[in-house]
């Protein structure tokens, strides 16, 4: 087991890209059995869900016909979401609404919390995601078993392929569906990852070239406008795959 | 830097891992590219097709994601 860690040759500072995503035992919680320590992630997870839910409450708290600013932001994201629901899975997948609502809220809070600098992000960490798209992989493929029974089956076994190609490609079939949560989750913890370690590794050239230092802070601007645009385009990525994968359950395809 | 033979190859590896990041490179902005084309053909079309648009790049950087994937794999957990 080696860590690898950037070394910045001139200057001789130690600059680690990744220790923004070291997990720190803030209140050691040993239950023997289970490790239930709160930590800064956890923190961080519980902040956002409790950010979320505030920032609903109050724009909804005092809802008119004519809403408020804050209102028409809350209505905002939800009709937002409940039309990438309803065009993705038709009105069939409307009942699983909220679930979906819940989930793109709280990924899109953990990323847009995590560009707090000296923050902590929560989806930058492979275990959060891969639960995340765990949950949704298992939720969804009971979802089509209740709904379809052994004919679920059938998804794997494409009937409009040429009988001969029909067992080759239920191979790639199943392949595919069951690398969905790897390529899920993975998507969202590299790119929330990566982007962080890219603006430590720049600001490391600031602490390197001294007054030229000016130029990696310009960049430093430019990606973290970039990074912020990745946060929301991720928790939309993640959210639209969900719905995509809820479809095949539903309808089938 | 200190190591031996083992970890060479661990880092080699991995800087070898990430080439495949730029045939994810290569299929995202080909999806990305298209949209575009088709979309200045017809913009009344392309508002609706956006979600189809996230679908493609997304799936299109599912492999690249794999080839990082090797490559964190070879550094931290060889």
């Amino acid at each position: 087991m080696t860590l690898a860690k950037a070394e910045s040759a001139e200057g001789g500072f130690n600059i680690d890209p990744m220790h923004q995503f070291e997990i720190k035992n803030w209140v050691p919680i040993d239950l023997g059995f289970v490790d239930l320590s709160f930590t800064n992630s956890a923190f961080f997870a519980f902040l956002a869900v409790g950010l979320t839910c505030l920032f609903l409450w109050t724009a909804m708290s005092g809802s008119s016909l004519v809403p408020s600013r804050m209102q028409s932001m809350a209505e905002g994201l939800y009709e937002f979401v409940r039309n990438m629901v309803r065009d993705a899975c038709g009105d069939a997948g409307l009942k699983y609404f909220p679930y979906i609502f819940t989930v793109f809220l709280f990924i899109l809070a953990c990323n847009l919390l995590g560009m707090i600098p000296y923050s902590f992000t929560v989806t930058s960490h492979f275990a959060v995601t891969v639960f995340l798209a765990l949950s949704v992989f298992i939720t969804v493929t009971v979802i089509g078993f209740m709904k379809h029974g052994t004919h679920f089956f059938a998804l794997f076994w494409p009937m409009d392929a040429p009988a001969a190609m029909r067992p080759v490609l239920a191979i790639i079939e199943v392949i595919s569906y069951f690398v969905r949560p790897v390529s899920h989750s993975i998507r969202l913890g590299a790119n929330m990852m990566a982007g962080h370690a890219v603006l430590k590794v720049f600001g490391g050239f600031v602490a390197a070239l001294g007054v030229f230092g000016i130029i990696p802070i310009a960049a430093i601007v430019g990606v973290t406008a970039l990074e912020l645009l990745v946060a929301v385009i991720q928790a939309y990525v993640f959210t639209i795959l969900t719905c995509v994968y809820l479809n095949d359950a539903l309808n089938m395809h | 830097m200190e190591g031996d033979i083992g970890n060479l190859g661990q880092y080699i590896g991995a800087g070898l891992a990430c080439i495949g990041m730029g045939g994810a490179g290569i299929g995202v902005g080909h999806v990305a590219g298209n949209f575009l084309a088709g979309a200045l053909r017809n913009p009344a079309a392309a508002k609706e097709q956006t979600a189809t648009l996230f679908i493609g790049i997304a799936f299109a950087e599912a492999l690249g994601i794999f080839s990082f994937l090797v490559a964190l794999l070879l550094l931290f957990a060889v």
